[in-house]
């Protein structure tokens, strides 16, 4: 179960979303939108040093519901936002953060495009695609 | 009225426009609706239209009977062509063409509304071209055609009307390879007046795709349902252009597509480029595909300039098999266009520029945004010469319909086109699914794809297949990362020999890793690996406690954990194994004795204590001292105990031949808690049947052979003398000569249970008694490793080897440690790189 936000900073709306079907999609919502408080949080505490971009955010791990949710941020402040589930214990570090990297690749290639807005939904086929198959690789 | 003759086709027409008027069924047409419009598409004025209805006798019965209807038909032909209405040349005129009536498409309920309303003022420039044989007119039956025309002539557009001539027969004469033909269609367009072509319309043959569905094409798709009841099939219309009559010959193959069939009857919009209506054309000139619907209506369209004719012809002399191959001519076209831009060819169109570019064209964003991913093959942001065609050329294809293609068609690929070579590559399309990545799921049978069976190779791209390499990096570069770790423990593992065999102390407790120490250890231990399997067998006999990590190695074979604390035993325990608590991995699986006491790294014992040991050991048997030596090269080897001691002594053997060979060291401190067992296992071995002596001597005697080769200094030799003075050497000699006597026997079992015992002392054999004796023994022997007092041996030496067990597990540690450090270095050089060019890219900041 996995579900992947992408924000952008001025407001912090969501630019993308995606996640396996599950019942509580709604809950994955929910959760990222809280997410993002703590991880503009962890943003300010940087302070001058730059947003470390592979900053992994390992939190908000509610007990109950048991699942991880994790950030990056890029330097334009843009966020990711992956809420996983705890179940999913194959799922490593590493490999987060690699999932992170290619949407921030993905991300930057719908930039290079004249067409798109900074700001727009993201409609890009390609980065359908891309998320699609690593949403397939978790579950 | 008069006879009439009709040829064949002839016959065959004015049936079909019979049967398409007669709405009714009732084999009367009344002079009205669909008559009328049929009259009018015919683009005669009005005069001629009533003189030819008085002609047939319709006004005087009030409305067209079958016959006068063909009457009034042929008449229309006579006009059209020109010559007088006379009745009499209905019959006269030989080789009259057909009538044409041209339809011009519209919206289809704006036909049906106009039918009746619009004025049938057709501008008539209705060139007769080629008067196309029954087989190309398809003549569209149903209202829509009427509407058009209705509409059409108000707006100053010519339809063509497409007879269907029966739903039955399918006229696939023309048929538009593919884009190419479009140009056609638009040159025809051009044509505004006066170049009316039938257009033929090919019967979509190929199964649509997926009809394209633009709102302007709504009416196409009307159109498509009507004439193909099978079903959407696109019917690539393309009229061909009045200088194009050719290319109606071609019925270009179907590359119909979807939805929208491009009835060739768009009024020519002037001489431009219809299908590049950039820029100039207003807003609905965007669709000017195919919709001559749209084209009608917003006339205006084809506004771009020029190059339509040279672009027809391009789009005539396609290929076939690829809907996406770019022509010449179309290349030449886009190449100039490019030079508007950008003079350089070899420069790049900066991404605003192309944007503004391709805007012109009129497609929504969101389709041009696709564009632009397709054709931007190295996602720079910038068009190159070959990616402006290659995204001008989807473009074209849009506007005329053909649905964008989830990948870039291998055709269109940059420096991957041939622009002369027609075949399909059936490239690697199967190749992009490879990658695994749903994305690369084989382009979608778009409307070009379905339409020329080469399509499906056009699905692959190279731009999937780098995605996909690109994708395969970062699995490897992920995997490699989580993985590497893991290989690195267990290879520093076995590096050291003289640790004999060192495995990390579990410093990645993860089953992988663990199990690679493992398999480190078996390779390692393969040298002793031989006589792992009898030690395997022997442990469970031996004692849980396996002090004797390095038993365990020999055994390594054996479970994980048994190589991976033999190992690990092994190497840091040189020394006396003595140190069995200390020792203890609990190789738990296997052997729990079996490691025999991996004696730390050979120790001579020189110290005659052993040999006094030895003695005592002696006293027990003279093998056990023999069995010592040999046991004690193989340290790791765990003798299974010797189940009646002689088990053991073979299995001590064994092992000790491992071991011995690899880790000298440890055989040296093998003997030496061998001495003790020596003492065991003569006992037992006396008990034990000479048969399984016999094994263990020879192995004893190979063993004491190797310890010898080992032992480089004779420290072994001393060693043994030492340990067992007598013992080895009445070891060896006794394996010597009794390599096949089996007096001797007691040696085998002894160097095992003497390993084992060092290992877990006491609970080794069942045969307690013995072993407390030994044990009493082996303590004194392994407290006397190399010249430490025995009574404070035992400790030290344990401490010694967890000593010795740390280092070795610090200095893996420090190794991974720099090894993950590079890792870490290369991984932000890398993350730098991408910020700056990410810094580099970013036309804004939001920061």
């Amino acid at each position: 179960v996995l579900l992947s936000i992408i924000c952008s900073p001025p407001q912090n709306y969501p630019l993308y979303i995606r996640s396996i079907p599950t019942e509580n999609e709604l809950k994955f919502h929910y959760t990222v939108h809280t997410s993002l408080d703590v991880v503009d949080e962890k943003i300010s505490a940087m302070g001058k040093a730059l947003v470390d971009q592979r900053e992994l955010y390992l939190g908000l791990l509610y007990p109950t519901e048991d699942y991880k949710v994790y950030g990056y941020v890029t330097n334009s402040k843009v966020k990711f936002v992956m809420v996983v589930d705890s179940s999913n214990t194959a799922l490593r570090d590493n490999e987060i953060r690699s999932m992170f990297r290619k949407l921030h690749n993905s991300y930057t290639d719908i930039m290079c495009n004249p067409f798109y807005n900074p700001g727009d939904r993201i409609h890009s086929r390609a980065f359908d695609n891309m998320v699609n198959s690593m949403m397939m690789q978790v579950c | 009225m008069e006879g009439l003759t009709l040829s064949e086709a002839e016959q065959r027409y004015y049936c079909d426009l019979f049967s398409y008027c007669d709405t009714e069924s009732t084999k009367k047409v009344a002079s009205n609706g669909r008559v009328l419009e049929l009259f009018r598409a015919a683009q005669l004025p009005n005069d001629v239209v009533m003189q030819i209805m008085e002609l047939c006798g319709a006004t005087r019965l009030g409305y067209f009977g079958r016959s006068q209807f063909y009457i009034a038909l042929k008449l229309v032909a006579v006009a059209q062509s020109g010559l007088p209405l006379r009745v009499e040349s209905l019959n006269t005129v030989k080789d009259l063409p057909l009538p044409r009536f041209v339809v011009s498409k519209n919206e289809q309920e704006s036909r049906h509304t106009a039918l009746y309303s619009s004025d049938a003022d057709n501008p008539a420039s209705y060139s007769g071209v080629i008067p196309p044989p029954p087989g190309r007119i398809q003549v569209k039956k149903g209202s829509v055609s009427h509407d058009a025309v209705q509409q059409r002539t108000s707006t100053d557009q010519q339809a063509v009307w497409y007879q269907d001539l029966d739903h039955n027969t399918l006229r696939a004469t023309l048929r538009i390879p593919c884009l190419a033909s479009l140009s056609l269609e638009f040159s025809f367009r051009r044509l505004s007046s006066g170049l009316r072509c039938e257009i033929q319309e090919k019967e979509s043959t190929s199964p649509v795709v997926s009809p394209q569905q633009s709102p302007p094409t709504s009416p196409h798709t009307w159109r498509k349902h009507n004439r193909h009841p099978s079903g959407g099939n696109n019917e690539r219309p393309l009229a061909g252009p009045g200088p194009f009559w050719a290319p109606f010959s071609e019925a270009q193959p179907g590359s119909s597509t979807s939805s929208d069939p491009i009835w060739s009857g768009h009024s020519p919009p002037p001489h431009q480029e219809n299908w590049v209506s950039f820029a100039d054309t207003p807003p609905t000139s965007a669709l000017l595909a195919m919709h001559p619907a749209s084209v009608q209506d917003q006339t205006t369209v084809r506004t771009v300039a020029s190059a339509t004719t040279t672009n027809e012809i391009r789009r005539q002399s396609s290929s076939y098999d690829d809907p996406w191959k770019i022509t010449d001519e179309q290349r030449q076209y886009y190449v100039n266009q490019f030079k508007t831009i950008q003079p350089d060819l070899n420069g790049f169109i900066p991404g605003s520029a192309a944007k503004e570019f391709f805007t012109k064209s009129k497609l929504p964003i969101l389709e041009l945004s696709h564009i632009w991913e397709l054709s931007d093959f190295d996602k720079d942001g910038a068009l190159t010469l070959d990616e402006f065609c290659a995204a001008f050329h989807l473009v074209v294809a849009r506007k005329n319909g053909y649905d964008l293609p989830e990948k870039l068609p291998e055709s269109l690929m940059p420096k991957l086109i041939d622009l002369e070579d027609s075949t399909v590559i059936p490239l690697i399309s199967e190749v992009g699914e490879q990658t695994g990545e749903v994305g690369y799921s084989s382009s979608p049978a778009e409307a070009p794809p379905s339409k020329s069976p080469s399509m499906p190779s056009l699905n692959q791209t190279w731009p999937e297949l780098n995605q996909s390499s690109e994708q395969w990096e970062t699995f490897s570069e992920r995997s490699s990362s989580s993985q590497t770790l893991t290989q690195f423990d267990s290879n520093i593992a076995p590096a050291d020999p003289d640790t004999a065999i060192v495995h990390p102390v579990p410093i990645r407790m993860t089953p992988s890793k663990i199990h690679m120490q493992e398999m480190e250890l078996k390779r390692t231990g393969s040298d002793h690996a031989n006589p792992t399997s009898p030690l395997l067998v022997k442990p469970p006999d031996l004692p849980e406690e396996n002090k004797m990590s390095s038993s365990v190695k020999f055994t390594s074979g054996n479970t994980v954990t048994d190589g991976y604390s033999s190992s690990d035993s092994y190497a840091s325990d040189p020394e006396q194994i003595g140190s069995t608590v200390t020792r203890q991995r609990s190789h738990s699986g296997t052997s729990p004795d079996n490691a025999a006491p991996p004696p730390p790294p050979p120790r001579p014992h020189p110290s005659h204590s052993r040999s006094s040991s030895l003695d005592m050991n002696r006293s027990f048997s003279v093998t056990p001292g023999q069995q010592q030596a040999g046991v004690v090269a193989y340290p790791p080897a765990v003798p299974p105990r010797p189940q009646p001691s002689q088990g053991a002594g073979p299995h001590v053997h064994r092992p000790v031949d491992a071991e011995g060979l690899i880790a000298h060291t440890s055989t040296s401190p093998q003997q030496i808690p061998e001495q003790p067992n020596f003492a065991d296992f003569s006992q037992f071995e006396a008990f034990a049947v000479s048969g399984v002596n016999k094994e263990e001597e020879d192995e004893i005697e190979t063993h004491s052979e190797v310890l010898q080769v080992e032992k480089p200094s004779d420290s072994a030799s001393s060693h043994r003398g030492a340990k067992a003075d007598g013992r080895v050497e009445d070891k060896a000699p006794a394996n010597v000569p009794t390599s096949a006597g089996k007096g001797t026997t007691p040696l085998a079992p002894p160097p095992k249970p003497v390993r084992r015992r060092l290992k877990s002392e006491d609970e080794l054999r069942p045969e307690a008694e013995e072993h407390t004796q030994k044990t009493g023994v082996i303590a004194a022997v392994l407290a006397s490793q190399p010249s430490i007092p025995r009574s404070v041996g035992k400790d030290k030496k344990a401490i010694q080897a967890s000593i010795r067990r740390n280092k070795e597990t610090n200095t893996v540690l420090a190794r991974l440690n720099s090894e993950l450090q590079q890792q870490l270095k290369d991984v932000l050089e890398e993350r730098i790189s991408l910020e700056v060019q990410l810094e580099q890219l970013r036309p804004f900041s939001h920061l």
